[in-house]
């Protein structure tokens, strides 16, 4: 069962992490169940909804249809890298500030994918931004607020 | 857990060939994200691959000497949308590229697995369907080159011999020199939906007249097609309003909707009539 095992090493939230990985499973479950990064979600498994997105080499990538094996060499930033000593991003600050977040499954994805937009410093029209974060199904807020936080962090910088 | 029984990462395109060639059970992965979902939902069993994420090289686009596009079969979606070449001279490309999925599965599908996955609503199709795109298929052997029109064998199904990989799609140049193009991918949802329609039509005018008119239709037929029918009456015609009616109702010559959950065969019929109208209307300059 050696074939089954493949040592990689890649960047996590800025740490380098090396580690043997079964190859059949995805990026999700290894930031899940092997370095605890559970602000990862799970939601449908097979990239409809946007819940386990992370950000591989700066864009936003559905984890659990990328496979662990793939990671090797990548740099790899999930929810729990944003905040540096304490204090939240200015992503992070602008969902709280507008209220877009009510159960928090959906946020962590969509938080990233905004840090993404604001890093390549994206200039976007309100439709660009509406497709821009279209990969992400929120159940909960009804997307305005998501949108007002977006258009916000993205006119403040 | 994918059921996966062991995976191959080549670096360069000589070494996946190779290993293809000595390895012909092998199932080729890019960005997976039809390869993945198909393991999700246990199409496969103890699946052996031959990943294409690390080969170098095939994911450029550029223009050769004599003016032919050439896009790397591992070139995602996002990277079409957003090239400069594409969207100077094929825009219709960028309008295809841009329609499908969500921000986070362009950034990694391809637009080689989008044409070997051979999917009836595949977004990319109708747009190089118009574009009469060659495909450049190779195996360690020798490479060929395809027309996209001959690479279709059903639904689902296309044309790649055993060990044969997708390297490149090439459009030359005049496939898309003084034409204008439109792509409308019709479906339920505006984001993150498979077309229920789609229609990509592609238009060479001099004075309002038709020198060359290609129309190419997405999930209207059990693989992507061409509308020669219409696309022969309407050499020469003039484009009036009667004519952009008789075009687009001769699209229903060659089109073969049928019924599916996501519409129709007669809503299906309709839309491609209805869609092929609007995109003539919008290339003749109407808005
Ligand atoms: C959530 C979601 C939404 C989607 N929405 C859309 C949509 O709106 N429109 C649309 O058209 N598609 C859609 N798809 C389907 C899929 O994303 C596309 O078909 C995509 O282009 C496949 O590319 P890939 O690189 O991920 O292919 P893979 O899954 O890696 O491969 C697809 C197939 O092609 C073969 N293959 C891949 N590359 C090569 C090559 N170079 N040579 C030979 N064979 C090769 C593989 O063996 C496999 O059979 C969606 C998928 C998901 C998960
Ligand atoms: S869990 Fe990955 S997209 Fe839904
Ligand atoms: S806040 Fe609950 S899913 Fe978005």
């Amino acid at each position: 069962m050696e074939e089954l095992k493949k040592k990689i090493s890649f960047i996590v939230n800025g740490e380098q992490v090396s580690l043997e990985v079964d190859i059949r499973t995805s990026l999700l479950e290894v930031l899940r169940n092997e370095l605890h990064l559970t602000g990862v979600k799970q939601g449908c498994g097979v990239g409809e909804c946007g819940a386990c997105t992370v950000l591989i080499d700066g864009e936003p990538i559905d984890s659990c249809i990328y496979l662990a094996v793939w990671a090797d060499g990548k740099h790899i930033t999930t929810i729990e890298g944003l905040a540096k000593n304490g204090k939240l991003s200015k992503v992070q600050e602008a969902y709280v500030d507008e209220g877009a977040i009510q159960c928090g499954f959906c946020t962590p994805g969509l938080v990233l994918t905004t840090t993404a937009l604001v890093e390549k410093g994206e200039h976007l029209t309100d439709e660009e931004i509406k497709r821009e974060i279209s990969g992400h199904f929120c159940r909960c807020t009804g997307y305005q607020k998501i949108f007002a936080a977006v258009k916000k962090v993205l006119e403040n910088k | 857990m994918f059921d996966i029984k062991k995976i191959y990462e080549p670096t360069c395109l000589q070494e996946a060939l190779d290993i293809y060639q000595n390895n012909p059970q092998l199932k080729v992965i890019a960005g997976g994200t039809d390869v993945l979902i198909n393991l999700r939902h246990g199409k496969y069993e103890e699946v052996e691959l031959l990943s294409l994420q690390r080969v170098k090289g095939l994911d450029e686009i550029k223009m050769l000497d004599d003016g032919t596009i050439e896009i790397g079969a591992l070139t995602t979606f996002t990277k079409i949308f957003r090239n400069d070449l594409i969207n100077e001279h094929i825009p219709i490309l960028a309008e295809a590229a841009v329609s499908m999925g969500g921000p986070q599965i362009r950034n990694i599908a391809t637009i080689g697995g989008n044409i070997c996955n051979g999917a009836v609503s595949a977004d990319s199709a109708p747009a190089l369907l118009t574009l009469n795109a060659l495909l450049v298929l190779e195996t360690a052997m020798g490479s060929r080159t395809v027309p996209l029109t001959e690479f279709y064998a059903g639904p689902g199904k296309v044309k790649l011999q055993p060990s044969e990989i997708l390297t490149k799609i090439l459009i030359t140049k005049e496939n898309y020199t003084n034409f204008k193009g439109k792509y409308i991918k019709f479906s339920n949802r505006k984001a993150m939906d498979i077309a229920m329609i789609g229609v990509a039509v592609l238009l060479n005018t001099t004075d309002n007249r038709v020198n060359d008119l290609r129309i190419a239709l997405g999930v209207s037929a059990p693989t992507p097609i061409r509308c020669y029918e219409a696309e022969k009456v309407s050499i020469g015609l003039e484009l009036t309003e009667d004519n952009l009616k008789t075009i687009s109702e001769m699209t229903l010559l060659d089109a073969k909707p049928r019924d599916s959950w996501r519409g129709s065969k007669a809503y299906r019929e309709h839309l491609i009539k209805v869609l092929t109208y609007r995109a003539l209307r919008e290339l003749r300059g109407d808005n």
